[in-house]
């Protein structure tokens, strides 16, 4: 069956079956490969993009679901001149990613955040990322990128 | 003032740019024109005979090309094993053949029994269900203690027993060591498990085969943290194809944690199909696939006995060690509870006296090889909790007995076979105990138990040792591969440089500390610097990226291969200058002549190089291109103190970890920023083994923690922010940046810091409980408590059919 | 902007579950019709029903999404009675209960993680009865009704053990209807992997008495544990949970994770700081 929706500002259409994950649409026929595919049963949050503005985890989404949809995927995340946005960048910064592997799924999740709450405590930014698996950070440097992206003071990046 | 670049400085990482953009090329993300997909059916039971597999509805399917079994692969190799132990009794290693697919036999669940390559990965799953395995049940072999009994089930029927090998370290030793515990003033004794983990990488192993007809060139697409070893392995053992023909490929790759070190049966079929049917063929593992497929880590159950004098000095260790291979031996499973294990006995004491046995056994469940520190954590974590175990049996102060038998003298030749270069070990506990604020922790534990918790506070230190070798000693040892690490280092004639390594980042970053340290040589902005790996066609035969190597072993090349090209430069320089090649000095990126004002730039020499016209060609070839090959003299020996703080919930079990301090000694670190964020790493995968991660087998073979639904992934809301330290430094006497490796030390030293602090609150709380074993998941630390509260003596829990531990104890 | 038109993902083939027909109805009669069809299953938000099929636990020969049924979304007060729609998403609730009713509001903003709770809805939740979800045990709490597109059956009715419940073939869950208490807590305590409830207790406290409902722990599903409720109807405090004996842990789940006996304990700490936190 056909599906209409727009990702990352774009329309585009396509012949799915029904069984046909969001997260296959994204990767497979639209080929944009920075969405991840980290689990099979719902947990480690690689695969995050927003749906209509909020967050969802796209291997849990039928692609028929989305009929009419807004998705925004890590792909569509950046400024429009290209450069990074600022949860992008306060990732970089504060070295919140290293296989890069969960990394699309935790700026998705992480923008989503700042979102509903502009200034999160490190308590909230917890909560919120629980159900984003990252394997290499021990979660400490995510924290610091996103309270740097709400414009927090952190602490500096490495003792030096 | 820190550093914007150069060593030392806290450079921003380059590759994430394309990771925060998605475009990162990961393995799954290569689709090759007309690419076929594999599906692996998989054995469901953990032992079994297979009487016949009927494939021929599968044959028919929609899609299908081809289904294969053990039968498609008459003359090709088994999947081979890196390194050979040699039993106590002078006999090698027992090796079982490790087939592509299962052949007679299924032996473990996950073990593959037939693959199906189909235009569609729906096609190929569709038809795997179609294929009729008629397989008989036989009893599983889990227990390791039961498995090496006479007449016991056999897991390989044409090995005379179960057991691998009987290895004892030193066994020259071992006779002083029994006397010395005999002679001892006392002796503490503990049992303990070191529980089975999954690496788990976020990144799921993928394999991309394809077969170029018009070249005869074999190609693989492959999730490894170590490309040339993948296509040596594969190439000489398994399906015989020359090295020349055949290129291996890991581009970017999610995390490895050693699991990606092995060669895997899923590599050599993509590559082995995609020539059989001139298509690229394309497998990509479930998360769930990863569970049963990938090799598992740890799983040791291990015997201490350490001696101590009137005077608390230790005098002898003695251990004993089932060590689990699971069903076959991955690459280098041997070598894990050995060479990894027995050689960090010593840990940062002076016992004078040491004996290590390990019996290496073969049981139906996934092969266990190398997992993030690879034996070094199971060393750590028997030495740091039996003297933890002793100082409250002595009732002497845990700190204090460590302190008391600190190593303080370098070199110092241990009586397991290494000699440490360097260390400051009351240096690094000074720290530990300064940065977790030691000296308030009692007014903490008070506050604590106002709000109804028992609050706890463990140290522990460790040694590891990183970048092992020398290579013509691990020869010796068993190895079958060098432990070299390579380097092409390229200028280019306008002065940029490629620097071609034979590590590979897997999240490391590499590209950006790399090229720091070129840039720290040359003088020139790090941007003019390219780092390329994981490509075998891109860069000199090496050997990859584990047990902490990468900046002591594949850095010390570079730095090889950078100076053999600062050398010819100068040489051209002086040529430039009509000066002395001794009076030459490079610094800022420009060439000068001591005491004068004569300067050449880089791009000035560079570009001479490959437009010789003034051009000494008489004495040196044109062009500016280097290799090195690194063996290092020795291991490096990175230390550190580590403590942790816990809150246990009386009523629930539950263990909160409060705070977690490691002060590490990595030597030179080149760029602070990283080196912190692998602390942060190993921490959370060593927390994670000592509270929550345990993969579980029941008594039938069956995983039971097969999914994240069941394995307990650290969570960001499982972990406080940790406070790190590499404040000490001890340089490396014998690799040329004086650096020791970082990347394993947080998942060595943190287990023993976690259960150290649980233990310490439940005897706080008045629960003597004298070892629990790890997970300390809330059950077990519940049931523990109620054990001790109903002085049931060694008041462990009862084990359950879901314990890795059931049965086992020796 | 003309719309790209792209090939069809099953020629490149990575879907994982069996195929089924796909309908999304915009009514409850439609899906209602939609349903008769042999081998259909409602699919609501779908966060439990995706992982089983990835699995091919189940192969529906038809999935009926209900997230675009308007009439079963929302959430509405009225009186001491709270009407959740079926199709509502727990993120929905959260905010839209955190007034209303902040136990259930609570609850909701626990379940999975953000991205779960912007997609699974109450009706998906308790027409599953997965024995470790939260809102069986909020819904039977709370004196819950649950509304389907043909009656209105009460929670103590409704939940009839792990993944049974009243339905019918072919009944969707169109609402759940709770009473509002005087005060109430969920204490959950969760199972390390999943972050479902390895156990948890919702205390509700009402003019006429008290109702404590469990989930995670029984091998029945959720439950009622009367004895606390008639203890606690007496003297609402932690202490008169402490004088109660601990539920008999024969017939509670026992796991990787934990004991039947260690779930028994859990039921009496968690519903112990249930009412302490009311």
């Amino acid at each position: 069956m056909k599906v209409d929706m727009k990702v990352n500002g774009r329309a585009v259409s396509g012949e799915v079956e029904g069984r046909t994950l969001l997260v296959d649409f994204i990767r497979q026929t639209l080929r944009l490969t920075g969405t991840h595919v980290g689990c099979d049963t719902s947990q480690c949050g690689a695969c995050t993009i927003h749906m209509n503005g909020e967050p969802v985890k796209s291997c849990s989404v039928l692609a028929v679901e989305c009929e009419g949809a807004e998705i925004t995927t890590i792909e569509g995340m950046a400024n429009a001149d290209g450069s990074l946005s600022t949860m992008q960048a306060a990732f970089q910064e504060h070295h919140g990613l290293q296989c890069g592997f969960c990394t699309p799924g935790m700026v998705m999740a992480a923008t989503a955040l700042l979102k509903e709450n502009p200034s999160p405590s490190e308590a909230e930014i917890r909560h919120h990322l629980e159900g984003n698996i990252c394997r290499c950070t021990g979660y400490h440097n995510i924290i610091k990128a996103v309270q740097a992206a709400s414009g927090q003071d952190v602490q500096p990046v490495a003792a030096e | 003032m820190p550093k914007d670049g150069g060593i030392g400085a806290s450079s921003k990482r380059r590759e994430d740019i394309r990771f925060l953009s998605g475009t990162g090329q990961y393995t799954d993300d290569i689709n090759l024109h007309g690419q076929a997909y594999a599906y692996f059916l998989r054995s469901d039971v953990a032992h079994g005979k297979i009487n016949g597999i009927d494939t021929s509805a599968a044959e028919g399917m929609p899609g299908v090309l081809r289904v294969f079994t053990a039968k498609d692969f008459d003359g090709v190799g088994g999947i081979p094993c890196g390194w050979q132990i040699t039993s106590i009794d002078g006999q090698p290693m027992q090796e079982p053949k490790h087939p592509i697919l299962a052949e007679g036999k299924v032996r473990h669940v996950g073990d593959p029994i037939a693959v199906v390559v189909a235009e569609s990965l729906a096609q190929a799953r569709d038809a795997a269900e179609a294929i009729m395995p008629d397989i008989e049940d036989l009893p599983a072999v889990m227990d390791m203690k039961a498995a090496v009994q006479e007449g016991a089930p056999k897991v390989h029927d044409d090995l005379t027993s179960n057991l691998c090998y009987d290895w004892g370290f030193v066994e020259d030793n071992r006779e002083a060591v029994d006397q010395a515990i005999k002679d001892a003033a006392h002796v503490t004794t503990l049992e303990l498990v070191n529980n089975r983990m999954v690496a788990n990488p976020m990144e799921p192993r993928v394999a991309v085969g394809d077969y170029a007809a018009h070249s005869g060139e074999s190609t693989l697409y492959t999730t490894s943290q170590n490309p040339h070893v993948i296509r040596l392995l594969m190439g000489a053992f398994v399906l015989g194809i020359p090295e020349h023909k055949l290129r291996v490929v890991a581009p970017d790759v999610g995390g490895g944690f050693g699991t990606k070190i092995f060669h895997y049966a899923e590599e050599a079929f993509c590559t082995f199909a995609a020539k059989q049917l001139r298509r690229p063929v394309k497998w990509t593992s479930s998360r769930s696939e990863a569970f049963m497929s990938d090799a598992h880590g740890r799983d040791h159950v291990t015997k201490i006995e350490l001696a101590l004098d009137a005077d608390n000095n230790f005098t002898a260790l003695r251990t004993e060690t089932y060590a689990n291979m699971g069903a076959y031996l991955s690459t280098f499973a041997p070598s894990v509870p050995t060479w990894l294990h027995g050689t960090l006995m010593a840990g940062n004491y002076k016992t004078p006296l040491i004996y290590v046995n390990v019996k290496a056994v073969f049981t139906n469940t996934v092969p266990v090889d190398a997992y993030r520190g690879a034996g070094r954590p199971e060393a750590t974590f028997q030495l740091e909790r039996v003297v933890d175990k002793a100082a409250r049996e002595l009732g002497v102060d845990p700190i204090a007995l460590r302190r008391q038998n600190f190593i303080t003298e370098f070199p110092y030749a241990t009586p397991v076979a290494v000699e440490y270069d360097t260390g400051d070990y009351h240096a690094t506990m000074d720290k530990v105990l300064e940065v977790s604020d030691h000296a308030g922790f009692e007014a903490r534990a008070a506050e604590s138990k106002k709000n109804g918790k028992l609050r706890g506070y463990g140290i522990a230190h460790y040694i590891e040792a990183c970048g092992i070798a020398p290579s013509n000693l691990v020869g010796q040892l068993g190895a079958r591969a060098g432990l070299y690490e390579s380097a092409t280092v390229r200028v280019n004639a306008t002065g940029g440089i490629v620097v071609m390594t034979g590590s590979h980042s897997h999240g490391q970053g590499h590209e950006t500390t790399f090229a720091q340290v070129i840039s720290e040589m040359i003088g020139i902005d790090a941007d003019q610097v390219e780092i390329v790996h994981g490509d075998t066609a891109r860069t000199p035969m090496g050997m990859g990226t584990y047990g902490s190597r990468s900046i002591a072993v594949g850095g010390s090349a570079m730095v090889r291969a950078a100076e053999k090209i600062i050398n010819k430069a100068k040489k051209i320089a002086a040529h430039l200058m009509e000066a002395s090649e001794g009076d030459i000095e490079l610094k800022d990126g420009a060439f000068t002549v001591a005491g004068t004002d004569k300067s050449v730039a880089w791009g000035d020499v560079t570009l001479a190089a490959y437009v010789p016209h003034n051009y000494p060609l008489e004495d040196i070839e044109p062009g500016l291109e280097e290799t090195a090959f690194y063996d290092p003299a020795n291991f490096t020996y990175p230390s550190g103190g580590y403590a942790c703080e816990v809150e246990v919930d009386e009523e629930t079990g539950r263990v909160e970890v409060m705070g977690f301090t490691a002060a590490d000694d990595f030597g030179n670190v080149i760029n602070p920023m990283i080196v912190e964020g692998q602390v942060h790493g190993g921490l959370a995968q060593g927390i994670g083994q000592a509270l929550w991660e345990n993969c579980a087998y029941d008594e039938d073979g069956q995983l039971i923690s097969a999914s994240y639904m069941d394995y307990a992934m650290p969570r960001s809301t499982d972990l406080p922010m940790f406070k790190v330290d590499h404040s000490c430094v001890t340089p490396c006497t014998h690799n040329p940046l004086g650096v020791k490796g970082c990347g394993e030390a947080g998942a060595i030293g943190s287990p023993p810091a976690v259960i150290n602090a649980v233990i310490d609150a439940l005897h706080r709380g008045g629960y003597d409980v004298p070892h629990i074993n790890m997970p300390a998941s809330p059950d077990r630390v519940w049931a523990a408590m109620q054990g001790a509260k109903a002085n049931m003596g060694a008041a462990q829990p009862a084990a359950r059919s879901t314990d890795t531990a059931e049965g086992r104890s020796v | 902007m003309a719309g790209a038109q792209l090939g069809p993902a099953a020629s490149i083939g990575i879907e994982k579950m069996y195929d089924f027909e796909f309908d999304r109805p915009t009514s409850i009669q439609a899906a209602v019709d939609s349903l008769k069809t042999e081998e259909a299953l409602a699919f609501s938000g779908g966060q439990t029903l995706m992982p089983t099929m990835k699995q091919r636990l189940a192969m529906p020969s038809k999935v009926v999404s209900l997230s675009a049924i308007e009439e079963m979304k929302g959430v509405r007060v009225e009186g001491s009675e709270l009407w959740i729609g079926g199709a509502t998403t727990h993120a929905t609730v959260m905010r839209e209960t955190a007034e209303s009713y902040p136990a259930i509001s609570s609850l909701a903003g626990r379940i999975g993680d953000p991205s779960v709770r912007s997609r699974g809805t109450i009706g998906g939740s308790v027409a599953n009865n997965d024995p470790s979800a939260c809102y069986p045990a909020g819904t039977l709490a709370s004196k819950g009704v649950i509304v389907t597109d043909r009656r209105e059956i009460p929670a103590d009715e409704f939940f009839q053990g792990m993944f049974m419940t009243a339905l019918e073939e072919g009944e969707i869950v169109t609402a759940v209807k709770m009473q509002i208490p005087d005060a109430a807590h969920y204490a959950k305590f969760i199972q390390p992997a999943s972050r479902f409830p390895l156990t948890a207790v919702f205390v509700a406290r009402y003019g006429d008495g008290v109702r404590v409902a469990v989930t995670g722990a029984s091998e029945s599903g959720v439950f009622r544990w009367t004895e606390a409720e008639e203890a606690l109807s007496g003297n609402f405090s932690a202490e008169a949970v402490d004088g109660l004996a601990t539920p008999d842990g024969s017939g509670m789940i026992s796991d990787l994770h934990g004991t039947g006996d260690y779930r028994a304990h859990l039921v009496k700490v968690m519903t112990k700081r249930a009412v302490a936190a009311c």
